[in-house]
């Protein structure tokens, strides 16, 4: 028995076969229904868009660690999650140069100088979303359907705000046969997505069924207690998508069961009063940039019991 | 508050479950350190070229919170040096050569016990400590005029590979069953409680059938959820008591004793021989053959090794205890001491440390506390030396069972930053007392 030499690290010893990269890796796997049923729908030029975002985001991180000689962080993926979500909250005939600029500016300015994955304050996909939203007005919020034979590329938010245009049927709104994002039309696939990860462990139930319960039940309210209108507001927009895969991002949001409620009530209350007080028709966005705003706050407020603690 | 508290799933590997404790050949040699326990070292009573019998002491007692040691196998007495100790302090360590004949030394007698004085001063010179891991003197535990409501027997086992406490049980219940008649005749304790993690059928039906008719008896079989054995932990799971901080056990009513403890108390009540040899798991990848050993208390771990077959391969990390507490030893020659319960062997691939990333604040260390300790809080506070934020963090409570760290999944080190926190907290404290 030679005394060679022996580790020495400390305890524990074994450690859970979860790490970041498998749980990025997870969110990709549940983003893929979703961007198959868009590039189903708005033809093949959504997955030149949603390439296009992924590598614009992977290069922009190797770079950044190449210039400012970081260890390199691609292999975490996510990056590519990051570059993913944004693709798919774009539309289809948005101009390739500006998705590249969007991924660029979310891995750059909202992660990278921020000191990387776990630094930001903000989700990254979500701010460069809102900001190509007001730096390319509009081209995020209007596509249509290829498979069907529409020329408006109204979606039906735009339609409730008032533009021209017709409103899909339910079926249509939950199949994705409508106008909107690449990523955001589907639900069918979003909620198949959103399965997965919940039965991975990846997310809990709390900010997704809180935030569309909200939505649903406050545009119950505001539509003057009409059902059917309900249902197209919480099947509209970038609700699903966003309640599922983007409010549930980790580093910007609550860890705690009953933060993650307030959070998600807080992100589907002010989606709500943006949809229908504001002059933009979707607010799923803003909802979300504020809400991982206050989220510090909401984690102080909401911070586990200490179990014997000293009473403060 | 929810009615049990948090905690992880891990895998079990208990692969050594059913194989009764096999007693070990007797080792060529022993090294017996002075500190096996909590407290002060013990101080040595022979000299190099003494000759020594099974149970003969050869460190006494030094102060109140310290444990006497005896000599585990008979032999002379080689060399007396100082050990480095995990704490980096240093404590001697006698090396006795074996003469092969295990004989045991004539003044060992049954002790006599007729009041609790002399119950307490038969635990005191039987050198039990804390079988279970701590190696608190066990004597102490019941050296106390507080009531007693609740002896917590812990039977919890929640490491994997660890079954040497279950086998134990089942081997000696007849010892456990004496410990307690002895013990509930001359202290006054209300209720003894045997809590146990229910996959250990075995040991629960040998419990229920041992104690079917005591009615001051109570066996509460608990879910298998790690860290079930923590002292607090599982005085909240059996009695919904809390032990707030700063509080022990006792200012509650509770003592908390493993079942290995007791077995000994009741070996040593009935025969008199002091904590001389123990049961230990002897597991991991690498061990030929993975058994419950008898080893005498010094024995080097390559020994012990070597009568379970040897390795299949190079060992690259070997444990005192389980994977989710124990402690990286140096060498293979280091000796298995009082409050080792098991020693697990790992190749290469098992041993390999993960690369740690960076914290995405995902809360599962927060989430899988049992305390509801916030180890990002303490890391944050750690880096500027904010005594609010150290203190806010709970840290403080941290007792290093590793949940956070098992399902940190950017592999951090997170049992070693609450260490360091917690270290820091009590300095910084110091220091503004002195403001």
């Amino acid at each position: 028995m030679a005394a060679s030499r022996m580790y020495l690290s400390i305890s524990p010893h074994i450690r859970s076969k979860i790490s970041t990269t498998s749980i990025m890796l997870d969110v990709i796997i549940a983003l893929l229904p979703t961007t198959i049923a868009g590039c189903v729908i708005f033809g093949l030029r959504s997955l030149a868009v949603v390439t296009v975002c992924v590598l614009a985001a992977v290069a922009s991180e190797f770079i950044f660690n190449l210039i400012m000689k970081k260890d390199q962080t691609i292999g975490d993926l996510s990056a590519v999650v990051t570059g993913l979500l944004l693709g798919l909250n774009l539309t289809a005939s948005i101009p390739l140069w500006q998705a590249a600029v969007g991924s660029v500016f979310a891995i750059i300015i909202v992660k990278c100088i921020f000191g990387g994955l776990g630094c930001n304050v903000v989700n990254p996909a979500i701010t460069a979303r809102v900001f190509m939203l007001i730096a390319f007005t509009a081209v995020t919020s209007s596509a249509s359907p290829t498979i069907v034979d529409t020329a408006s590329g109204a979606t039906p938010l735009d339609v409730l705000k008032g533009n021209d245009g017709s409103i899909p049927s339910i079926l249509n709104l939950f199949l994705g046969i409508k106008g909107g994002a690449i990523g955001e039309v589907c639900i069918v696939a979003l909620i198949i997505g959103g399965i997965y990860l919940i039965v991975r462990r990846v997310i809990t139930w709390h900010i997704p069924v809180t935030f569309i319960a909200t939505v649903f039940i406050f545009s119950f309210i505001f539509a003057d207690f009409d059902f059917n209108s309900a249902i197209i507001f919480a099947l509209s927009g970038g609700l699903f998508i966003g309640a599922i895969f983007m409010a549930t991002d980790y580093v910007t949001s609550p860890s705690t069961p009953l933060g993650k409620i307030i959070f998600a009530f807080g992100a589907g209350f002010i989606t709500v009063i943006i949809r229908f007080y504001a002059i933009y028709p979707e607010g799923v966005s803003f909802a979300i940039l504020l809400m991982n705003i206050v989220n510090p706050y909401i984690e102080t407020l909401t911070k586990r019991k200490i179990f014997g603690g000293r009473e403060k | 508050m929810s009615f049990y508290l948090k905690g992880v799933h891990i895998p079990h590997f208990k692969n050594t479950t059913n194989l009764s404790a096999v007693k070990m050949t007797a080792p060529k040699y022993v090294s017996i350190p002075t500190s096996m326990h909590i407290g002060a070292p013990a101080t040595p009573i022979v000299k190099v070229g003494d000759s020594v019998k099974t149970g003969t002491l050869i460190a006494e007692q030094n102060g109140y919170i310290s444990s006497p040691v005896y000599s585990s196998i008979s032999g002379t007495v080689t060399e007396i040096s100082d050990m480095l100790l995990s704490n980096g302090k240093t404590a001697p360590i006698i090396t006795i050569e074996s003469d092969g004949e295990m004989s045991v030394d004539e003044s060992i007698s049954v002790p006599v016990v007729n009041n609790k004085e002399d119950l307490i001063a038969a635990i005191k010179k039987s050198g039990i400590v804390g079988l279970g891991g701590a190696g608190f003197p066990t004597y102490v535990k019941f050296d106390t005029d507080k009531p007693i409501n609740e002896l917590i027997i812990n039977c919890a086992e929640c490491e994997p590979y660890i079954t040497s406490d279950s086998v134990t049980i089942v081997d000696r219940i007849d010892d456990i069953v004496y410990a307690i008649d002895i013990l509930t005749k001359y202290i006054k304790i209300d209720k003894i409680i045997f809590g146990i993690e229910k996959n250990k059928q075995a040991a629960v039906n040998t419990i229920k059938t041992a104690f079917k008719d005591r009615s001051n008896v109570e066996i509460k079989t608990l879910p298998t959820l790690y860290p079930q054995g923590a002292e607090k932990v599982l005085i909240y799971h059996t009695t919904k008591k809390v032990v707030k901080i700063g509080e022990l056990p006792i200012d509650i009513g509770c003592v908390v004793s493993n079942s290995s403890t007791i077995a000994e108390i009741g070996n040593y009540l009935k025969t008199g021989m002091p904590l001389i040899e123990r049961c230990i798991t002897v597991d991991g990848n690498i061990v030929k053959e993975p058994k419950n050993v008898i080893v005498p208390i010094g024995t080097p771990l390559e020994e012990v090794f070597e009568f379970c077959g040897g390795f299949t391969d190079e060992p690259k990390k070997v444990l005192y205890g389980g994977p989710m507490m124990g402690i990286a030893v140096p060498y293979l020659t280091v000796p298995v001491l009082k409050n080792t319960n098991a020693i697990l062997a790992f190749n290469r691939t098992e041993a390999k440390v993960a690369k740690t990333t960076a914290c995405i604040k995902c809360g599962g260390c927060v989430n899988a506390c049992p305390f509801g300790i916030n180890p990002v809080t303490a890391t944050k506070a750690l880096k500027t030396e904010d005594l609010d934020g150290l203190e806010r963090s709970g840290v403080e409570l941290c007792m290093s069972c590793g949940c956070c760290s098992f399902v940190c999944p950017a592999k951090r080190p997170i049992v070693q930053n609450n260490k360091i926190a917690k270290e820091t907290l009590f300095e910084l404290r110091k220091k503004e007392a002195k403001v």
